[in-house]
């Protein structure tokens, strides 16, 4: 029988994660218990369900927003705090799953599972979020995007727990955007998802933009080539174009039950070129064309 | 491993495999049949089950999660009256009037996220009905009838409320 250990407290979750290494660490179970029946049962869980420290929803003394791992989407879209600093996020959670989903599935667990098409991982990087992990040795924090190490891989050791997101202060300040392309709005996979992030300066320059996307390669990643092209420039139709092309250079998309390779290219340099269009459309600064 | 819960209303103890499935050990231990399987993935919400009032596939739940929790599933949906007569729940009754079925394996899911959907919303229009129960889905009827029924149900709910 799969052995099954509750803890009460983050200190007792570190503590039988530490003794029991090959445990499974179960939140809500939407992703592990997918396809489980037609597979041994675990040797044991460690059951973080509802842990009250994992579920906590704070400003640090620095105002940046820490989002408990255990925190639900449910709890992210019913949370005002979440959708002042990241509507990118609360966007995203909307079009995971259905209500039901919603109710179980959790920021930690899309971390944990680290799937190429995890519908928050494109936003937690295109806010730069990090990652707060807590092993028998104390805490460490890293960036979303070194935590994401490969297609269903993480940065995460094995007696470690994924405690929470923190989101950089600058987050709430930010244009943000999230579109998913998936079959349906709801229940869907996605086959493209984008959430990009950026500043503008006083003379409408784009500035600190950064671009998460998903199902476009074996991890989500940083469109960098995409970013450097971006970066300090005006935006408008010659630009959209550019930046359409460069993001070419920053994907590797497969043929999956989905979608195809080439749909995914053409997609993806679609929602960047549409993207940086809206951002020409909605500059505040004239554009006075020198 | 030992569970305690309260089940549609009573309270229940059971000895079983933690990581069995939720919806297999209410219909296969509980004999609450209700409760179908579609998919098995999450994905039809024709298992779906209340925890703690929310709506949940329970086929993606091991059981030991219910430990210390409330769990409604379709046999304990409808109430009993005074006299021992079935009450429907609004749902139910709307679902029955409407025709908002056909094959009867997604109804189940549906009746229950729609009585949850609806006492968390119970201004819902039609269009975040359809929103609400996109999780659940029916091969038979095409939909409209079944928003339709959850329409009426919502608006019987109000003026019951006001009463």
């Amino acid at each position: 029988m799969t052995d099954w250990i509750r803890p009460t407290s983050l200190a007792e979750a570190v503590d039988a994660r530490r003794d029991h290494p090959d445990y499974l660490v179960l939140a809500g179970g939407t992703d592990v218990m997918v396809g489980a029946i037609d597979r041994p049962a675990p040797i044991g869980v460690i059951d973080i369900f509802g842990l009250p420290e994992l579920c906590v929803c704070e400003h640090d003394d620095e105002g940046r927003l820490r989002l408990g791992a255990g925190m639900s989407y449910a709890h992210l879209l019913g949370d005002a705090r979440v959708a002042a600093a990241a509507p990118a996020l609360v966007e995203s959670a909307r079009e995971i799953g259905a209500l039901q989903i919603q109710a179980r599935g959790t920021l930690g667990g899309n971390l944990g599972t680290c799937s190429p098409v995890g519908d928050t991982l494109p936003v937690l990087l295109a806010l730069d979020a990090e990652i707060e992990l807590r092993g028998p040795d104390g805490t460490r924090w890293l960036p979303v995007d070194d935590f994401c190490t490969g297609y269903r891989t993480t940065a995460l050791a094995a007696d470690e727990l994924i405690v929470s997101v923190r989101l950089p202060v600058d987050s709430s300040s930010r244009e943000q955007v999230w579109r998913k392309v998936g079959t349906r709005r709801a229940q869907s996979i996605s086959k493209v998802m984008l959430c990009a992030s950026t500043h503008r300066r006083d003379d409408g320059r784009l500035a600190d933009v950064r671009i998460g996307l998903g199902a476009i390669a074996a991890r989500p990643l940083r469109a960098r080539a995409t970013e450097a092209v971006l970066e300090g420039a005006l935006p408008d139709g010659p630009l959209a174009a550019r930046a359409a092309q460069a993001v070419l250079n920053d994907i590797a998309p497969i043929d999956d039950v989905r979608s195809r390779a080439d749909y995914r290219r053409a997609t993806t340099a679609r929602l960047i070129r549409r993207w940086v269009l809206h951002l020409a459309q909605t500059s505040t600064t004239t554009n006075t064309g020198s | 491993m030992k569970l305690r819960f309260r089940l549609n209303d009573e309270d229940k103890e059971l000895d079983v495999e933690p990581f069995r499935r939720l919806l297999d050990v209410l219909r296969e231990d509980l004999h609450l049949t209700g409760s179908k399987e579609g998919c098995g993935e999450g994905e039809c919400g024709a298992c779906t089950v209340l925890i703690d009032g929310a709506p949940v596939n329970s086929c993606l739940v091991p059981v030991a999660q219910l430990d210390g929790h409330d769990i409604r599933t379709i046999e304990g949906l409808a109430r009993q009256g005074t006299d021992g007569e079935v009450l429907l729940d609004e749902v139910q009754q709307a679902l029955v009037s409407f025709g908002g079925t056909q094959c009867g394996i997604c109804t189940p899911g549906i009746a229950l996220c729609a009585s949850a959907a609806l006492t968390r919303e119970p201004n819902a229009d039609r269009a975040r009905l359809r929103e609400l129960l996109a999780g659940n889905l029916c091969r038979c009827t095409g939909y409209q009838l079944i928003i339709d029924a959850l329409v009426d149900a919502a608006s019987t709910r109000r003026g019951n409320s006001k009463r």
